[in-house]
């Protein structure tokens, strides 16, 4: 890389870099156009926290299952399709009274791509990696208004390997006899990552 | 390498800044730097432990500065360069033509196997645990101390867990090791474990959170077992 290549570069400037690495690879037999549409078309539509919320609704639901998912998340998820890039060896976290789990990955942006999709930049960006393991509870008051009381053990999880965490929250107040189905959209993104809490029903 | 993606603990770097309903890709070009890992994976250039030191070679304003997807694309085209497919002055031309002509197309290609490799890429993964002899020398309950070393190239020993002392609470099997793969040495296969360590341990009595812990995964040569056994 030449030294100019510090300076940040103009959204114009990126995009014309970029699809002239594209060009090049299209030619070198690399690439295709058709698999940039299939890759983005699977994480816009298909893959996405969709998939981690039914998971978190049913083991809600299902004591078994919560079992079998608390023992071997891969092996659970496939039991409903979900599951490959990403998520080949899969560990979930259950928040409770007493323990509140926080994934972060400080080397690089590792996530569970089959149960959340593709992560936010915030989970990317510096400033979330560098302070989450430090101030983990600072953080999440601060950053995401989320107050974890002193008597809760907070763990964070650090994604440093081909492992890939993700947190089952704890089920809303008020939601007793609601079926899995019901319960899904209260399952947030940010509840599976554990810097916020599972939506509450609709009053 | 000791480097600035090595993150954890680093002081200074200011609030989580959170988009509301963030789009899955920003722009475009994204979407292309994204497809560019499988792709690329697919054709050879690279392991995703090479990949992700690709990214931690660059430069390290330009790390901190850039767009997430700028560093993917830094790294696929750090190996298609090292690998002698496309060379710097080609990609510049090519760059400076489509900042002349931005609506000029791209060239057309078909690879109907490419598409069939994403969608059982995407479905089937690609797992890291590999099959080896090696007889683990640790266990669940062992007290460990990750090594405090410095090594040059590729590692997963972040800087926040050198020299720290923590409990085995999960030991998964033998994986692709980091350390040999993400330095184009091969899989060389190692035990990895889970360790627990205390934020006391970590960050010291007078700042830690006095009820917090960080798990954290290490492969076995990264592992001593501590000297008080028995003490925590």
């Amino acid at each position: 890389m030449a030294a100019t290549d510090t300076s940040l570069r103009t959204e114009a400037e990126i995009t014309a870099r970029v699809k002239a690495l594209e060009a090049l690879l299209i030619e070198k037999g690399v690439m295709t156009t058709a698999a940039v549409d299939r890759m983005a078309e699977i994480y816009e539509n298909e893959v996405g926290p969709q998939l981690g919320a039914k998971v978190v609704a049913r083991a809600w639901t299902d004591p078994e299952f919560k079992a079998r998912l608390l023992d071997d998340a891969s092996a659970a998820c496939a039991e409903m399709g979900i599951g490959g890039l990403q998520g080949e060896e899969m560990v979930v976290l259950e928040n409770t009274e007493k323990v509140h789990n926080i994934i972060v990955c400080t080397l690089c942006s590792c996530y569970p791509w089959p149960v959340l999709g593709l992560p936010p930049n915030w989970y990317k960006m510096p400033q979330y990696r560098s302070r989450i393991v430090r101030d983990p509870r600072g953080v999440l008051a601060q950053d995401f208004g989320f107050v974890i009381p002193d008597d809760v053990e907070i763990r964070v999880w650090d994604s440093s390997s081909e492992l890939r965490y993700w947190v089952m929250p704890r089920r809303p107040e008020g939601t007793d006899g609601m079926t899995a189905e019901q319960l899904e959209p209260l399952v947030t993104r940010n509840s599976m990552i554990g810097v916020g809490p599972a939506a509450a029903p609709a009053a | 390498m000791n480097g600035v993606f090595d993150l954890g603990g680093t002081d200074g770097l200011g609030p989580v800044v959170v988009e509301e309903n963030e789009p899955v890709f920003h722009a475009e070009w994204e979407k292309a730097a994204f497809a560019m890992f499988a792709s690329s994976f697919r054709a050879g250039l690279f392991g995703v432990d090479q990949f992700r030191h690709a990214i931690e070679l660059m430069d390290p304003a330009e790390y901190l500065l850039s767009n997430y997807y700028e560093h993917w694309a830094h790294a696929v085209q750090y190996y298609a360069e090292k690998q002698g497919l496309i060379d710097a002055a080609e990609l510049a031309e090519r760059t400076q033509y489509y900042l002349d002509n931005p609506d000029a197309p791209l060239p057309e290609r078909e690879d109907p196997e490419l598409l069939e490799f994403c969608d059982l890429a995407v479905k089937h993964g690609a797992p890291a645990n590999r099959e080896s002899g090696k007889v683990a020398a640790f266990k669940v309950g062992d007290l460990v101390t990750v090594a405090d070393d410095s090594p040059i190239g590729h590692t997963r020993k972040a800087r926040y867990v050198r020299g720290r002392t923590g409990v085995i609470t999960g030991a998964h099997g033998t994986f692709i090791y980091p350390d040999s793969a993400g330095n184009g040495h091969g899989d060389a296969p190692e035990h990895l474990y889970t360790v627990r360590f205390t934020a006391k341990e970590l960050w010291g009595e007078d700042v830690a959170d006095p009820n917090g812990a960080s798990y954290f995964d290490v492969w076995e040569p990264y592992l001593t077992l501590a000297e008080n056994q028995g003490a925590h």
